[in-house]
Formats: C-alpha cells, structure tokens, sequence
C-alpha cells in the first residue's frame, strides 16, 4: 500500500477520535437530554448506560489520538458499535409509537456511523497485510565499555563467560573446532538446548554465530567492537535473530511477563558491561539478582536479603 | 537489626530486619554509629519521589565501624572508622574516571527503572528509592556498603562523629553547589534555602573567597545561623526578594544564584503556592520550582545558576526566556562526594570549619519517627538530627 493511502487512513483515524471526544464529553455532561432525543428516558437503565457509553468514547478518543499509527485501533470503535447497535435494538423492540420512531432515527444515524468505522478499519487491515511480517524476531542492542577493545574481544570471545552475564543462558560448553553447546531457560520455566557454530571471527572487532541444523529455536547472533572516540573504551554493538518460541503468541505471552526481547538483551549488556568494569554483576537488596527484566518491576524492598 | 523503615506516606518506623550480608566481593559491611536525616530524606517522606516501596530502609548520611569486609576489598580492614559518601559509585567506569561519581554507569541495578523517567540512569544511592537502586539506607544499626574499596574514607578516632559525619552529603553538597558558582574576587552569591546544605554553602562560598552570601529563607532560627555564618539574610515572607536582590546589588543581581531548596519550595503568595501544590498533588507536575524561578530571574546577565536542592521530575512554568536571553549558565548535579571527602576531612582537621554546628539534636535510632515529624514542622528550632544507633 502506498504511503498516501495510509496516510489518509490515520487522518480518517484521528477525526474520528475527534468525534469520541466530542460525543463522550456531551454523553457524560448531558446524559438526561440524550436519552430523551433518543426517546429511551422511559428506561431508569437508560442515563447511567449514556455515561458509560461516554466514558467508553473517551477511551475511544485517548487511543486513537493518542498513538503515532492510530488507524489499527479503529477496531475498539467498530466493537463499541457492535455494542451500541445491539443495545438499540432491543430498545426498538421494547418501544412503540414516538418513541420507536425517535430510537430508529438514533439507530440509523449509529449505522451510518459504523459502516465509517468498518470502511477505515477495512483500510487499516489492507495496509497491515501489506507489510510483510518478519517471521524472525530480530534484536539490536549497543553499550560502551570502559575497557581495551581487545580486552572486550577477549571475554566474549570465550562463549564459557556469557551466562556471567546474559541471564536467561544457563551455561555454555565449548566443544572445539568453533562449536559449542548452549542451555538456556525460556518463558514459562522451560529449558532449551542447541548447538552453535562460530561463523565469523575477526579477532578484536567481531564475533558472528549460528545455531547448528539441530536446533529447536533457530538463531543467530553477532557482536561487533569498534573503539569509542576520544578514548572513551569500545562500542559493542550486537545483533541476534531467532525464530520465538510459541510464534508471535509466545513473545506477545514474554512480554506480558515482563520479559521484552529487546530489553533483555539491554540488560544483559549492561551487566556484561559491569563485570567488565567491575569485576562482577552489581547487586542491590531491591534486585538481589542483579538487572533483571521481571525485578525491575516487581521490587524487594530495600532490606538486607535473609 | 534495627532499621528505621518507608511504610508509605508520612509514616515511618523502626523495625526489627535480617541484618546485612555481603553480596559483592566488593562490600563491606558497617557498624553504623552515627546517622543523619537529610532534608532530602523529607522529600521521600513527603511521597513525592516515585518508585518507593513499603518497608524500604532510608538513611544516605552515615558512618560507623567496618566488620565484614568481601574478598575484594584490600583497603579496609575490620575495625576501620570510616565515613560513606552518599552516592554508591564504582570507581571503574567513565564517569568515575571523570570524578563524576554520582552518575556512576554501574551501580544501578535499576537504571532501566531510572532510564523511563530521566532518560539516562544516575548513580545508585543509599536509602533513596528503586530507581536509584533499591539499597537500602544507613539509619539502621549495620549497613553493607557497595564498592567499599572505592567509597568510604577512614578518620583517625581523634575527630569526633559529629565533625566528619557530614563529609557523607551535606558538607560536600554545600562545597559544590558553591565551586559551581566559579567564584571571582568581589562575587555576590545568593543562596535559597538556609537549611543544613544551605549553610555549608554560605560557609563554602566565604571560604572561595565571596565578596557577600545573601541568604534566603523564611525561619529565624536558619537565618541566625546563616547571620552567625556572616550572611546577610532577606525573610522571602516579610521582603519581595527580586526587589531586595536588585537593590542590595545597585541593580545588578548576584552574581551566582544557589537553589538549595529544590523540588518542595514555599511561595509566600498563597494564590501561587496553591497553583503548584495543586498541580503537584495531580501528578500534573512533580516539583515546585519557586526557588530555581526566583533564583534565574534574579541572577545578573551572563551569571551562574547552581542547583543542588533535589529535583526528582518535571516542573512548570520555567523560565527558560529570561534563562535564554540572559546568557546565564546552570550548573547541577548530586554531588559528587567521593571527590570532596579528602580535600574537606584536610579542611576540617586544619580548623577552617567545624561542620558540628549544624546540628540541633541527637536521637536515638529508636525515636527516628519522632525525629522526621519534628523534622519536617520545624519544631523546636530543629535544623540537623543526628541518629545514635
């Protein structure tokens, strides 16, 4: 799709958390008038269901103004209408006379409204299927280190050294000839295992790896060192694919746990960094266990370990 | 142990805790025999710094006796009388290297927590929140100490607690919110709040050689120290503090602006006030800066602003015009103490000051809850609480 067209999908997005913003408030300061112009003031249900109806329009209204890309949550307005058409039409059905006439006006107009919602939804869609969706989960991550580039090189190089700091490997085993063997715990308390093979090595500026034909989670990983200018230490940049375990429903499942991808491999060079600097990973009584991505959000308090 | 903990706010309590162990072949553990609460400790107790937990240890001025040290640490033996300073800094990394030890790249178990609400992580520091790190503080009978072959500096046992206790924060924040200044022959510094850090920078600032220190504040009890120190003193309550400014200086300004007050300042208009605190309370804003707007409108055309009163978020209504348009230069930052503590332990001992007079009262650990309440009312002139485990 081009870049025009999804464009204009987000303008048609945003004027429409325009208009939830302009209905929610009136839904939520008015809500006596509304139910009598939409002739269901007969209903003691009728005032408190308007004012929630508002508050959902709101809702409506912060997530679509409130995202870069605001087209895909259309969807939440085409669901509240789904909502708002059944609840009329039981009302149509409980009515007769003036009042039946007045709810079908207030239907119609909410059909009218719906198939807007549904046309710029529809739009969104098209584009999302657009995109090809990577079927890898890639990562990128970078960090300065306060030490020789060599130096660096050096402790990575001997894949023995990173379970000290990335959190989720459990050990690593070099078997010779650029092979290794490498257990990692994974979401949900698993365990995986899988050979790697070194494809790249140029001593004190890159590693480049790759797990074996047998492997269950395929990946692949690189490091690179460049010196920092002015002295600052080395830039170690690193890149890793891996197909998610479980697809997207597993990493969408890790995220929610708190184990973000990216942020992982954040972490795990922030405390690469501070054994490097340091001499070991730095802990604190409120995160006993060093950086880890689940403690940072679910504290100890601050009180010597027992 | 016994350790003065966070219950939430307003309210805190000594508890009985598991005593400290080390964790990193770097720590010491301290016997603690002195500890103070800092202003600072009041903005935690106020529940205006984010990221605290209930039974959290606090406390970042101590000092005490070394009796476990990691197998790291050869500077330090069992039975060393050492002061710590508040930052926990590593001694390895760039920063350190620079002397910039609050902003230690690796002493932060939590700087991702830190990363969301300032972008970059600062140090770790004791007793002060999760997003500094989650350590927990001093005023408690033992502490372990991170980088203990970096941090804390030993004291001959000739110099009583009450002398070098301060070398943990407030003498040294003084000191630097003062070297910020740059001060040159003829300076006139204004500092706002006259507090514990207040005071060490008026002292500080006479002992760089400042022409006049004009102080700032509201009780008379800080103002006849600041006096006694050879400040003159303007009440922000009874004079309009621009005007004053402009007219002791003939309508030039101080030459450095000093905010030792930070983010919990007072105005005396009500209407004012009531606007931050409002905006405070819905979380609209985090700080209320009357003190850094007072102190940047007042400051001369191309001066110093330094900022060493605690600011935790955002703030308002900033005047970043006049801060533009004048040339005016802000220097801040939590002090960098581990760079300080030599060169004022020689300060102190050769007589230049005795950072005692600070200090209005001596508790015991037990009544710690007593000692925030009168802390923070003010009662009883109180200006600096020691902690006598």
């Amino acid at each position: 799709m081009s870049e025009e067209y999804e464009r204009k999908t987000d303008r048609i997005a945003s004027a429409l958390g325009w208009a939830s913003i302009g209905l929610g408030m009136v839904q939520l300061a008015a809500p006596g008038p509304i139910t009598r112009l939409s002739g269901v003031d007969d209903s003691p249900l009728a005032r408190g269901l308007v004012r929630f109806v508002g508050v959902r329009e709101l809702f409506h209204a912060m997530v679509l103004l409130g995202s870069r890309r605001p087209a895909p949550w259309v969807w939440t307005r085409v669901a509240g209408d789904a909502m708002d058409l059944t609840t009329l039409g039981w009302a149509i059905a409980n009515r007769e006379g003036w009042r039946r006439r007045r709810v079908t006006a207030v239907t119609a107009a909410v059909a009218g409204l719906t198939a807007v919602d549904l046309y710029t939804a529809m739009r969104a869609n098209r584009r999302r299927r657009g995109i090809q969706a990577p079927s890898v989960m890639s990562l990128h991550a970078a960090i300065t280190v306060y030490r020789p580039r060599q130096e660096v090189y050096d402790f990575w190089h001997d894949f023995e050294n990173l379970p000290r700091f990335m959190a989720h490997l459990e050990s690593v085993e070099t078997i010779g000839g650029g092979y290794s063997h490498w257990r990692a715990s994974a979401p949900a308390g698993r365990c995986i295992e899988w050979d790697a093979e070194i494809v790249e090595d140029r001593p004190g500026e890159l590693i480049a790896w790759r797990s074996t034909e047998s492997a269950a989670v395929r990946n692949r990983g690189s490091v690179s060192f460049t010196d920092a200018p002015g002295g600052r230490g080395t830039e170690v940049r690193v890149e890793i694919e891996y197909d998610p375990p479980g697809g997207k429903v597993g990493l969408a499942f890790a995220r929610l746990l708190g184990e973000h991808p990216e942020q992982q491999v954040r972490d795990d060079l922030r405390r690469f960094k501070q054994v490097m600097e340091t001499g070991e990973v730095v802990r604190s009584e409120g995160s006993p266990e060093g950086i880890r991505a689940l403690r940072q959000v679910m504290q100890r308090p601050a009180q010597p370990v027992r | 142990m016994k350790a003065n903990c966070w219950m939430g706010r307003n309210t805190v309590e000594v508890r009985e805790v598991p005593d400290p162990k080390i964790l990193n072949a770097r720590d010491a553990i301290i016997r603690i025999t002195s500890a103070a609460i800092c202003g600072s400790d009041l903005h935690l107790y106020d529940g205006f710094i984010p990221t605290m937990e209930k039974g959290d240890i606090l406390g970042h001025e101590f000092m005490g006796e070394v009796v476990e040290v990691g197998r790291e640490v050869s500077n330090l033996r069992v039975g060393d009388r050492v002061v710590v300073p508040f930052p926990i800094a590593c001694g390895n990394c760039l920063a350190c290297a620079h002397g910039m030890y609050s902003v230690c790249e690796n002493s932060n178990p939590n700087a991702a927590l830190a990363e969301k609400i300032m972008g970059h992580a600062p140090a770790g520091i004791f007793g002060y929140s999760h997003m500094l790190g989650g350590f927990p503080g001093g005023q408690a009978q033992y502490a372990r100490v991170p980088f203990a072959d970096v941090g804390p500096i030993k004291v001959q046992d000739d110099l009583p607690d009450e002398q070098v206790l301060f070398l943990s924060d407030i003498f040294p924040t003084g000191w630097m919110g003062a070297e910020m200044c740059d001060i040159k022959p003829g300076d006139v510094i204004a500092v706002w709040g006259g507090g514990p850090v207040g005071q060490f920078a008026i002292a500080s600032a006479f002992l760089m050689g400042a022409e006049r220190v004009i102080c700032i504040d509201r009780f008379p009890y800080r103002l006849q120290i600041a006096a006694r120190a050879g400040a003159e003193t303007l009440d922000y309550e009874e004079v309009d503090i621009p005007d004053a400014l402009r007219d002791m200086t003939a309508g030039r300004g101080p030459d450095a602006c000093i905010d030792a007050v930070g983010m919990e300042a007072h105005y005396p208009i009500p209407a004012v006030q009531a606007y931050d605190r409002a905006k405070q309370a819905t979380r609209m804003e985090t700080d209320r800066p009357y003190a850094l707007r007072e102190a940047i409108l007042a400051c001369r055309n191309g001066g110093i602003v330094s900022v060493i009163g605690v600011y935790a978020g955002l703030v308002d209504k900033f005047p970043m015009g006049s801060f533009m348009n004048r040339a005016l230069t802000m220097k801040t930052g939590q002090c960098h103490v581990q760079r300080y503590m030599e060169p004022l332990l020689g300060r102190i001992r050769n007589g230049d000051i005795d950072p005692s007079f600070v200090i209005t009262h001596e508790l015991r650990l037990e009544d710690a809850p007593r000692g925030y309440e009168m802390f923070k009312h003010k009662e009883d002139g109180c200006n600096k609480i020691v902690l006598k485990p």
